[in-house]
């Protein structure tokens, strides 16, 4: 289906900066190198043959027990010619840092704050990177596999009355 | 100033000497303003943060997050039928869109999104296209009551009245449905639903004419609409806008027919795309859509053909109850369904459909087990909140509520 | 000692009467349960009848603080505000389980119910609760309110009786329940 845009990609990055790519249930994907992760994404917006006008989703996924364990996943979609790719950037646990994409899309800021909040994957280059869906005072990041679900951080209670007061 | 928008200001004022009130007129000082998670006009709960001048706003911070409630984390801990009533409360006006879009990437990963029986797609389609017109009834009559068209609002609301009421037929609840289950929907429509919903649509059309002629000609509406809030395609494609937004800047993009799913392609519907991008493009565009999907419904009523309502595979969809109470074979794969969950093979997919607001989309990580390593939605009005911090500078604090509220931001798809 | 009972006078019960069927409400809308607000509010199970009818969209001049939904843990500061600057006597009513006891979310993010920061009069569990339970509940609030027993309403009758008897050179023991909630910063 979208066949075009892979052929484009490994045509086009003969230096490694795709080190993987595969089709599965119709989605065709790319594993990138993470120091050619803008790069990449800029060719994907403007070559003629993939025109990714549009940007879809930008997300993190824990892998926990492989290397890398961040993987950022970006989805893009190109309305003139119908087609998606799906790209992974991976980032080790000791340096989860990646590029930021504000200057390709700008849709991309609220997306890599949030992936930033749940994950704790930093974007260099991001103009206003802080938490978008917890509170400032929140300790953590609650997407990790390592952080309990059931583990609060309340900021208000109610005082509790103790017996005989 | 043009020798137009002078005549436009003198019509508007009243007075002789408008140029007068030209800008710069009044000294200001930059104010911050909070309109705080707790707002009257704020469709859910969200603070913004504004700067102003005087009644111009120089910056807008859009704070989301304040309805939180951890989809990708409960999803996690959840089997993948659990996660349905979870998916309900996503995009909450419009529950069914949802349980079909989660119900699609499932199937997808496991492989049977081509077997999923005929009428079990018809159902989905139908219920899903009466949920849209319960969104967008929805989106207008608060919008229209925050601008004071309190009317709109209640007849909106009955005309949602009927539609809930129908979907109580249908699953039993009015609104957090969990309606589908992954290889098709969970119960057979009840008898006389036919004619009761082709009742329910003439009653809407009229309810929709009631609310034209109420609002679109008015002229309040129009000028706390018109030329407000305009969202330009370039930007609709860098932020990713797709749905009645995105459409009403002009980018003619719909899941239905760009992509065909379920039994979209065999219906014949129109797509209305605006020109603007203004709030009333946004307006117009969700009023016609609703006209659309009741042509929908109209169709899907005459095709709909009889047949089994989920897929028959013993691993994937619950055997009958009458066969779990007298058969062990069923007993023991009603059990290990429930207990373990249904064992999706190892994979990624990004699957996506045509909700409320836009594109909807489930990324879903599965490793083999009964539970999802990730299951996360690409919220579709997240985009298009995020437009607003770019959008609302320049505009009057009191064009913040229309804006607002033709984004159609839900808090519970927004922030999940 | 007649005048420390704080049972309900004809005065009170008049005004108690009056209170009850010109409640002047706040929703707090947050989630799925506003539409079912709105329901209640539309013309088929009109809140009107009740007398709740107009959303005050202020808290400063509400008594009725409806909880709407879920609260999360980074809203509790400004549901002790608004709390705090409701008029006097106030109630809070929990619409939806989700806001009586957070509901089936039990994660980092989700206040397990309305209560843990301010005090709540009736609960009204469902998920979104049909228009006739939220008017049962409705009415609940109605009759205790009729009979003085909502917290604040308490609370109130207490602070009376304490200084009408530290006026008179008597003891009274304020009961720990009858004391103005302290809504702080948490401390874990």
């Amino acid at each position: 289906m979208a066949q075009i845009v892979l052929d484009r990609l490994t045509a086009e990055f003969r230096g490694g900066e795709i080190l993987q790519t595969g089709s599965q249930h119709g989605n065709e994907w790319a594993r990138v190198r993470r120091d050619a992760w803008v790069k990449v994404a800029t060719f994907l917006r403007d070559d003629p043959a993939t025109k990714m006008e549009m940007f879809i989703d930008l997300t993190g996924v824990d892998r926990f027990s492989t290397e890398p364990r961040f993987d950022v996943v970006l989805h893009l979609y190109s309305v003139s010619l119908k087609h998606r790719v799906r790209l992974y950037g991976g980032c080790p646990e000791n340096d989860p840092t990646i590029d930021s994409l504000c200057g390709v899309w700008e849709g991309a800021n609220w997306y890599e704050r949030e992936a930033y909040d749940l994950y704790g994957v930093r974007f260099k280059g991001h103009p206003d990177l802080r938490r978008i869906l917890m509170y400032p005072e929140f300790v953590g990041h609650p997407l990790r596999k390592d952080y309990p679900k059931e583990k609060r951080q309340p900021l208000v209670r109610r005082s509790q009355v103790e017996a005989g007061d | 100033m043009s020798t137009s928008e002078l005549e436009a200001r003198r019509v508007v004022l009243g007075f002789q000497d408008a140029e007068d009130l030209g800008p710069p007129d009044l000294p200001t000082q930059p104010v911050p303003l909070n309109m705080g998670p707790s707002h009257p006009a704020m469709h859910g709960t969200v603070r913004m943060v504004l700067e102003v001048q005087g009644e111009r706003i120089s910056s807008a911070d859009i704070q989301i997050g304040y309805l939180h409630r951890c989809f990708e984390k409960e999803s996690e801990h959840a089997t993948w039928t659990q996660i349905f009533p979870y998916t309900d409360r996503l995009n909450y006006i419009s529950p069914m869109l949802n349980n079909v879009g989660y119900a699609m990437a499932v199937e997808k990963l496991l492989g049977i999104d081509k077997a999923i029986p005929e009428r079990a797609q018809f159902i989905r389609v139908i219920v899903g296209e009466v949920s849209r017109i319960s969104d967008h009834l929805t989106c207008l009559g608060a919008s229209a009551m925050e601008l004071g068209a309190f009317t709109v609002f209640l007849y909106a609301l009955k005309a949602r009245e009927w539609l809930f009421e129908l979907l109580e037929e249908v699953c039993g609840a009015r609104l957090t449905s969990s309606y589908c289950r992954i290889g098709g929907v969970a119960y057979d429509l009840p008898d006389g639903f036919d004619a009761k919903l082709r009742d329910i649509i003439e009653r809407t059309r009229v309810v929709l004419s009631d609310i034209s002629k109420l609002v679109e000609r008015n002229r309040i509406f129009r000028d706390r609409m018109d030329g407000i809030g305009i969202i330009t395609k370039e930007d609709a494609l860098a932020y990713g806008i797709t749905g009645p937004v995105g459409r009403s800047t002009g980018l003619a993009y719909d899941v239905r027919k760009d992509h065909p799913y379920l039994v979209y392609d065999r219906f014949d519907f129109d797509v209305p795309v605006g020109s603007v991008g203004d709030n009333f493009d946004r307006f117009a565009v969700r009023v016609e859509e609703m006209y659309q999907s009741m042509r929908i419904l109209d169709q899907a009523l005459k095709m709909i053909p009889p047949g089994p309502v989920v897929v028959a595979d013993p691993r994937i969809s619950l055997p009958a109850k009458s066969e779990t109470y007298n058969s062990i074979e069923a007993m023991i794969a009603h059990f290990k369904i429930i207990m373990d969950g249904i064992h999706v093979p190892p994979g990624e997919v990004y699957s996506f459909t045509e909700a409320g607001n836009g594109e909807l989309g489930f990324y879903i990580v599965s490793d083999g087990t009964g539970r999802p390593w990730k299951c996360r939605v690409r919220p579709p009005c997240f985009a298009a909140t995020a437009v607003l911090g770019k959008v609302l500078p320049g505009l009057f604090i009191a064009d913040i509520v229309p804006t607002f509220g033709m984004i159609n931001m839900i808090g519970g798809e927004c922030d999940r | 000692m007649g005048f420390l009972d704080f049972a309900t006078t004809k005065i009170e019960a008049a005004a108690n009467w009056a209170r009850k069927f010109s409640l002047f409400q706040y929703p707090f809308v947050t989630a799925c349960c506003g539409m079912e607000f709105m329901s209640v509010a539309a013309p088929k199970y009109d809140i009107a009848r009740f007398g709740a009818e107009f959303p005050r969209f202020s808290p400063r001049q509400a008594d009725l603080l409806i909880i709407v939904g879920t609260i999360t843990e980074r809203q509790g500061p400004a549901l002790r505000r608004i709390y705090e600057q409701m008029c006097e006597p106030k109630w809070v009513v929990a619409f939806g389980v989700c806001a009586s006891t957070g509901g089936f979310y039990q994660n980092y993010s989700t206040m397990p119910g309305a209560d843990q920061a301010i005090p709540v009069a009736v609960y009204i569990p469902g998920c979104p609760p049909r228009p006739e339970q939220v008017l049962d509940g409705l009415i609940m609030l109605q009759e205790r309110i009729q009979r003085g027993e909502g917290h604040n309403q308490i609370v109130i009758a207490n602070e009376k009786a304490a200084a009408k008897a530290q006026k008179l050179g008597i003891a009274y023991d304020v009961p720990a329940t009858a004391i103005r909630p302290r809504i702080e910063a948490s401390k874990g």
